[in-house]
């Protein structure tokens, strides 16, 4: 296959136009350390704080505060907190839960929502304009406006089960893992950022693809959803992320504990006494898939990110 | 340049992970039943999270449904800082449980929105319990606990003997003057950063209410006249709760209480920066870490008596409970003295009944429990049974905070008559 380019660089580059680089402003000056440095103790420092008060009693948490030791492993450390996670909150089972939802959100809004984009940037059809415009208006509206219609739907809707060997209609999503996923998976924000990312592929590749005799499918699936890379890693990460923090949903359409997601697991923490070190213990909990994830796919997301280039 | 295209590892990858997901969710229910349909009753408690209670409950249940076979009881528990927000969608979606724990105070508005029936219990079994395990509305029974809770002045012991200040107790609580005194005292005596930590940490609404509402009902005014339930002039801006407000913001300015506590005001005063504290009974674990210096006394009396906020976690039926004869006899079975019993020894609250104090170490007329009890019985006072009571909560929940920021009480106090008058005649006083 020819060299595929998915940027504006690229497409320039393609085209055999010069690609215009943007000056260094001197961010690798010791003035960008500086603010480097800022920035990295900025978002750094909570997420030490929470793994360090973790290990930590209570008291000490609180004695610590109004000094560096609140950063420190220092003092009454022990693994008691993690102890109390696990008597106080079923917390494999909520991290099992939060996987199996956000994995499958991603899996499923990575194929809607390309699917949706390339529909928007591919296909020729009437109204497509107005389409996309509808799409990104929902971006305005907040999740909390329709909440409560929304769970009144979701407990009206049909589902299918097998009973005894025979499939069979229930109605009411509520209490089940189809209500965490499903209304969650078409999403106006990746739509928009894949529609973005798509629109910068030649179009010259569907028609030679085309002129080989492929459909539309196999142009989506075999072509454009490759080039999509980058786009695709960034959608799967905030989708992972927002699935991995659903908490007001899941409260309002979930009542089995064994259904639960892991930030309701949260709020077991908020007693009257509120329990700061297991809350800090199962925070961190929590967060390792998120950074583990991060860290894992961050080169895709910048890239994305920052509209780099590829090519085949 | 790097490549970014979904290889046939990724492509492996990503069917994996959603074979796995899909197994997963083929595990889920499709859809839940009603709270009370064919025998079983669903319950629903605010005890996820708390072991101590959450297995109390358990027991109770295993044992009601050990004790018959017509009605299974099935337990769903929910964590305590969401669970009203649980319920209220349950609501809407037309699925409530049959038998749910409510917060005191909320009870009137629940029954008001039709959540909750009226509890049909005799009345030798009512009368036994505390008046502040009682939720009532429209003289209805809705709801009722098998505990309260109560709020205390936890103290360092040495604190007040360095100060040369007497010890408060149930029968001789503290004056106005004595606590004005008190803090003085404690303060020139510069051991301690604060003289009195009121905890103004926890932003949570309810929390000011509780906590400070019966500050302002011992100056004798109050959130909302009881007499109707139609207006809260006069009563939560007249000379009394005037009174209250400058006395409350002095607090602040005379550097007794800080403006905004940590949130753990409790641990604070543990660690000795403040050396008295306002908390509630379920701190009193953590009173036992300073030994014998660590006391609690009931509040000071401003006047009108010493007063504490009363009425906490209670059982109710809903309204749309189909097997409502069933769920009130689960609510009798509950009401038997061991498991009040229980609840007091486990999860370190108040018995509702004498009957049941007496069988906890403790809670026996002059246990080292018992001052709970007794400061309950003397001084505890429900909030204001209206349905108007989120909106009167959460008025005054701001009230309160504008007044320890530092603005006018006089502005505040008619601010908030102002929008609470407005609110019950927006809603025609919500049935009263």
């Amino acid at each position: 296959m020819a060299t595929i380019t998915a940027t504006r660089d690229g497409v320039r580059q393609a085209a055999g136009q010069p690609v215009r680089r943007r000056p260094d402003r001197g961010f690798g000056t010791a003035g960008g350390h500086v603010v480097r440095t800022v920035l990295a103790l900025f978002f750094g420092l909570p997420i030490l704080f929470m793994l360090v008060s973790s290990l930590k009693p209570d008291d000490q948490i609180f004695a610590d505060l109004s000094s560096p030791r609140a950063f420190l492993p220092v003092g009454d450390i022990s693994l008691a907190n993690y102890a109390e996670v696990f008597r106080t909150v079923p917390a494999w089972r909520f991290l099992a839960n939060s996987i199996g939802i956000s994995a499958l959100t991603v899996v499923l809004g990575v194929l809607i929502n390309s699917l949706a984009a390339f529909a928007l940037t591919r296909m020729r059809w009437r109204g497509r304009g107005l389409v996309l415009t509808l799409i990104i208006a929902t971006l305005v509206v907040p999740f909390e406006t329709f909440a409560l219609p929304l769970l009144w739907w979701a407990n009206k809707l049909p589902w299918l089960v097998v009973q005894d060997g025979r499939p069979l209609w229930t109605f009411g999503w509520l209490d089940s893992y189809q209500v965490q996923i499903i209304p969650f998976v078409a999403n106006a924000f990746s739509i928009y950022l894949y529609y973005s990312y798509l629109s910068t592929i030649p179009k010259e590749l569907d028609e030679a693809a085309r002129i080989d005799g492929a459909n539309w499918f196999r142009i989506y699936r075999s072509i454009i959803l490759p080039l999509a890379g980058p786009a695709t890693a960034t959608v799967a990460i905030l989708t992972f992320l927002n699935a991995w923090n659903q908490f007001l949903w899941p409260l309002m359409s979930v009542q089995s504990e064994d259904l639960r997601p892991v930030m309701v697991g949260v709020q077991y923490f908020f007693q009257l006494d509120v329990a700061w070190g297991p809350m800090m213990a199962y925070a961190t909990l929590i967060t390792i898939p998120v950074l583990v994830l991060f860290l894992s796919f961050q080169r895709a997301f910048i890239g994305s990110i920052a509209s780099s280039g590829v090519k085949g | 340049m790097r490549r970014f295209m979904i290889g046939r590892r990724g492509a492996v990858t990503l069917a994996v992970v959603a074979t796995a997901a899909l197994t997963l969710s083929a595990c889920g229910v499709a859809s839940s039943g009603s709270g009370g349909s064919g025998g079983e009753l669903t319950l629903w408690t605010h005890n996820a999270g708390n072991p101590a209670e959450l297995d109390v409950v358990n027991q109770i249940v295993a044992d009601y449904n050990a004790s018959q076979s017509t009605y299974k009881v099935k337990v769903q528990a929910f964590p305590q800082k969401s669970y009203n927000d649980s319920v209220v969608a349950a609501a809407t979606a037309k699925k409530l449980p049959c038998i749910l724990d409510t917060d005191a105070p909320i009870v009137p508005n629940w029954a008001y929105a039709g959540y909750l029936a009226p509890l049909d219990l005799p009345q030798d079994l009512v009368s036994k319990q505390l008046k502040s395990t009682l939720g009532n509305y429209q003289r209805k029974l809705y709801s009722i606990g098998l505990y309260d809770a109560a709020l205390g002045l936890f103290a360092h012991k040495s604190a007040l003997t360095a100060a040369g200040v007497r010890i408060a107790t149930v029968d001789q609580p503290w004056t106005a003057q004595e606590f004005a005194d008190a803090l003085a005292k404690i303060k020139a005596s510069g051991k301690h950063e604060y003289a009195f930590d009121l905890g103004t940490g926890d932003s949570g609404t309810e929390w000011w209410t509780y906590g400070y509402s019966p500050f302002l009902q011992s100056f004798g005014g109050d959130l909302i006249d009881r007499n109707g339930y139609k207006t809260a002039d006069r009563n939560l801006n007249g000379d009394a709760a005037l009174k209250w407000a400058n006395w409350f913001q002095g607090l602040v300015k005379s550097g007794y209480t800080p403006a905004k506590s940590s949130t753990d005001a409790f641990a604070d005063f543990v660690n000795g920066k403040s050396a008295m504290v306002w908390s509630g009974i379920w701190n009193s674990a953590n009173l036992s870490k300073l030994g014998d210096d660590g006391i609690v006394m009931p509040p000071p009396d401003f006047g009108n008596g010493p007063k504490i906020g009363g009425g906490s976690w209670q059982w109710a039926v809903s309204s749309t409970c189909d097997q409502k004869a069933a769920a009130v006899d689960y609510i009798k079975f509950s009401l038997n003295k061991k498991y009040l019993a229980a609840m007091a020894e486990k999860q370190n609250v108040i018995p509702a009944t004498e009957e049941a104090a007496a069988l906890v170490d403790g809670w026996q007329p002059g246990g080292a429990k018992r001052f709970f009890l007794d400061e309950s019985a003397k001084y505890a006072t429900v909030r204001p049974p209206s349905p108007g009571y989120p909106f009167l909560t959460t008025t005054f929940a701001k009230a309160a905070q504008d007044i320890i920021a530092g603005g006018d009480p006089k502005k505040i106090l008619d601010q908030a008559v102002s929008d609470i008058d407005a609110d019950l005649k927006a809603n025609n006083s919500y049935g009263f």
